[in-house]
């Protein structure tokens, strides 16, 4: 499995935030599961900051689990690691998911306090509501409470 | 949640009785506001861990508990290993540790009133708070396992606190029985760079000012007096206990099967007491209150530093610092034996009474200090551990107002530049990285403080000391 480093153009918003009486659920959708991590992780990153993060580094993850729902929590999680070590936000995400596996890229710039007045920080994200699923309508959707 | 759910005790003890395969009953204490504004999951949560094994007398819930993940907030529980206890990672949460400490001033409102911007602006340049604050400490792979076996001796001994502090701190400092090497590399990683910093979300550093006095002898014993000024920090293990929490919450889903647990939750996660990821995360867990001790008396030692700018002859100390995120083995009476159990407090504050042997020579007479977080606006409250507290929720009280509303409705509800403007008008001063977060942190978006602490001291969990006004709120 390889992928692509091209940075993808703007990503629509297909994400949502829901809510929880003391954190915040996030829900991302997409024709493909991938798709669906991509934008969940967007929701992820709007948790932190509603400024624009240029994407100016790369960052690249791998992350595997037994099924697709544990999957996407590795995903999150590993995404809350890499802002935390590097101390950076990440604007633009593209995903490649083959059986158990995950391939990510990350692209985003260190925190800049002033310009992303960032509000709080994700400790982690959890099991609870955790749903990743085909959607009657055909799409796909990737859910769950992440900690702040 | 509707309280009809309940079998009604008395105005603030509710029960229900075990069925299916609830082990023990589930004991709520609070009054039936506080249950009718609690979310339904709170009881589903509670009767959940009422099924966990080797659970003990019943699954306890606080006045102030909300929905959480597998445990709720304020949910309490204790596990004994001789008849097949578990330790839990969802039962103790990420922020492994995250408390509060007060420190005394012996400065009166009417000194700091004259210096309240300058020492508000003070602070907040010199604390690094909010995500992308930066640590003026960089731990290398010796200092930080150091620092997760020594906690709050160690950061005294780098000179970031005082000797004098240890005393006031929950288990004098040290977690006995950390293991750094349970820590995963990740989890050590996430904090490098992390050591003195405050967090975000609803960690804060509040000065306040005693607004009032219920209980004037205890509040002698404890140093509070009408109009003096404390201050309160209330923050955590940071990244490295949320790194912990993750990692083992992940590891015991596995285990629990593997042993033939039956989770009706996934973030039940729990692992046997004496099996080897059982005693691993205790030894990675432990590691991490130790961080957030540390922690928290770096945090102590640059407020004094700040204070000593302004008054040159102050001398803070340290009234307590308690965490309210632990699993801890403590001795407690059941069924007329004294039984070691693994009590699990998932926002709860541990509130031993008077005579207590852990406690200080100077506290052990009074009992120890319970120290309640309000919000920004609201005030927080003082309280004392009462001897009845034992009986009642193996000597637990309540962590703090517990939210009301969620992030996501306080956002459409406030605005935070107008919170800001609206709480210094009332003369508190707020500062910030970020408006968004004071306003989904709004004062409105907490449950009632008060009723919360008189339905703790109602239900004999610990008695109302002091009450405390906010003059500058320091929010991550």
């Amino acid at each position: 499995m390889t992928i692509s480093s091209a940075l993808p153009t703007e990503q629509r918003r297909e994400w949502e935030h829901f809510p929880h009486d003391a954190d915040v659920g996030l829900r991302g959708w997409g024709a493909t599961p991938a798709e669906a991590f991509e934008q969940a992780a967007l929701a992820l990153m709007a948790i932190v900051t509603q400024a624009e993060v240029n994407p100016e580094i790369a960052v690249r993850l791998k992350c595997e689990a037994p099924d697709l729902e544990l999957l996407f929590v590795e995903w999150l999680n590993a995404i809350i690691y890499e802002m935390a070590v590097r101390n950076m936000l990440f604007g633009r995400f593209l995903v490649r998911i083959e059986n158990d596996r995950l391939e990510g890229t990350l692209w985003g710039e260190p925190v800049d306090v002033e310009r992303h007045a960032p509000a709080c920080e994700p400790k982690g994200a959890t099991y609870t509501a955790l749903r990743v699923a085909k959607d009657t309508d055909g799409r796909w959707s990737a859910a769950c409470i992440v900690d702040v | 949640m509707d309280p009809a759910r309940f079998t009604r005790v008395d105005g603030t003890t509710w029960r229900v009785e075990p069925s299916g395969t609830m082990r023990v009953p589930v004991i709520i204490y609070a009054d039936e506001n506080l249950i009718q504004d609690m979310d339904d999951k709170v009881f589903e949560q509670a009767v959940n861990v009422a099924r966990l094994p080797g659970i003990v007398q019943a699954s306890y819930v606080m006045p102030d508990a909300h929905w959480g993940y597998g445990f709720p907030i304020g949910g309490v529980a204790a596990f004994d290993p001789d008849r097949g206890g578990v330790i839990s990672a969802g039962g103790v949460g990420f922020d492994i540790s995250c408390g509060v400490r007060t420190m005394l001033t012996g400065l009166s409102v009417a000194d700091i009133l004259p210096v309240q911007k300058q020492l508000a602006d003070s602070l907040f340049h010199q604390i690094p708070a909010g995500v992308g604050s930066e640590s003026a400490i960089t731990l290398d792979a010796a200092e930080m396992d150091a620092m997760l076996a020594k906690g709050a001796h160690w950061a005294v001994a780098r000179g970031w606190g005082e000797m004098r502090d240890l005393e006031r701190i929950e288990e004098q400092g040290r977690m006995v029985g950390a293991r750094p090497d349970c820590v995963s590399d990740r989890a050590k990683e996430r904090q490098r760079r992390e050591m003195g910093t405050l967090g975000s979300g609803n960690h804060y550093l509040e000065v306040q000012a005693v607004a009032e006095i219920f209980d004037t002898a205890v509040a002698d014993a404890f140093g509070l007096a009408q109009d003096g000024v404390v201050v309160t920090i209330h923050c955590g293990s940071r990244g490295l206990g949320h790194q912990i929490g993750t990692e083992f919450l992940k590891e015991m889903v596995v285990t629990a099967k593997e042993v033939g647990i039956d989770l009706p939750d996934r973030e039940l996660a729990c692992a046997p007491i004496d099996s080897e990821v059982g005693q691993r995360y205790l030894g990675a867990m432990r590691a991490a209150i130790n961080c957030a001790l540390a922690n928290r008396e770096i945090l102590g030692h640059y407020v004094r530093r700040v204070f000593a700018h302004f008054f040159p002859d102050n001398d803070l100390r340290l009234l307590f610092d308690v965490s309210h995120n632990t699993c801890k083995v403590e001795r407690h009476l059941v069924d007329g034996k004294r039984r070691d159990l693994f009590v699990h407090r998932k926002g709860a504050t541990r509130a031993f009474g008077p005579e207590h042997e852990s406690l200080p020579a100077a506290l052990r007479p009074v009992g120890q200090p319970v120290l309640i977080g309000g919000s920004m606006g609201t005030g927080s409250y003082v309280l004392v551990g009462e001897t009845t507290s034992e009986a009642k929720a193996f000597s637990s009280a309540c962590h703090g107002a517990g939210r009301a509303l969620s992030r996501h409705a306080a956002l459409k509800q406030w605005s935070g530049r107008k919170i800001v403007d609206d709480l210094a008008s009332q003369g508190i001063l707020i500062r910030s990285p970020s408006t968004r977060g004071v306003a989904e942190e709004a004062p409105g978006a907490y449950k009632d403080v008060g009723a919360v602490v008189a339905a703790a001291e109602h239900a004999g969990l610990a008695r109302s000391v002091a009450r405390l006004r906010p003059l500058i709120c320091i929010k991550g």
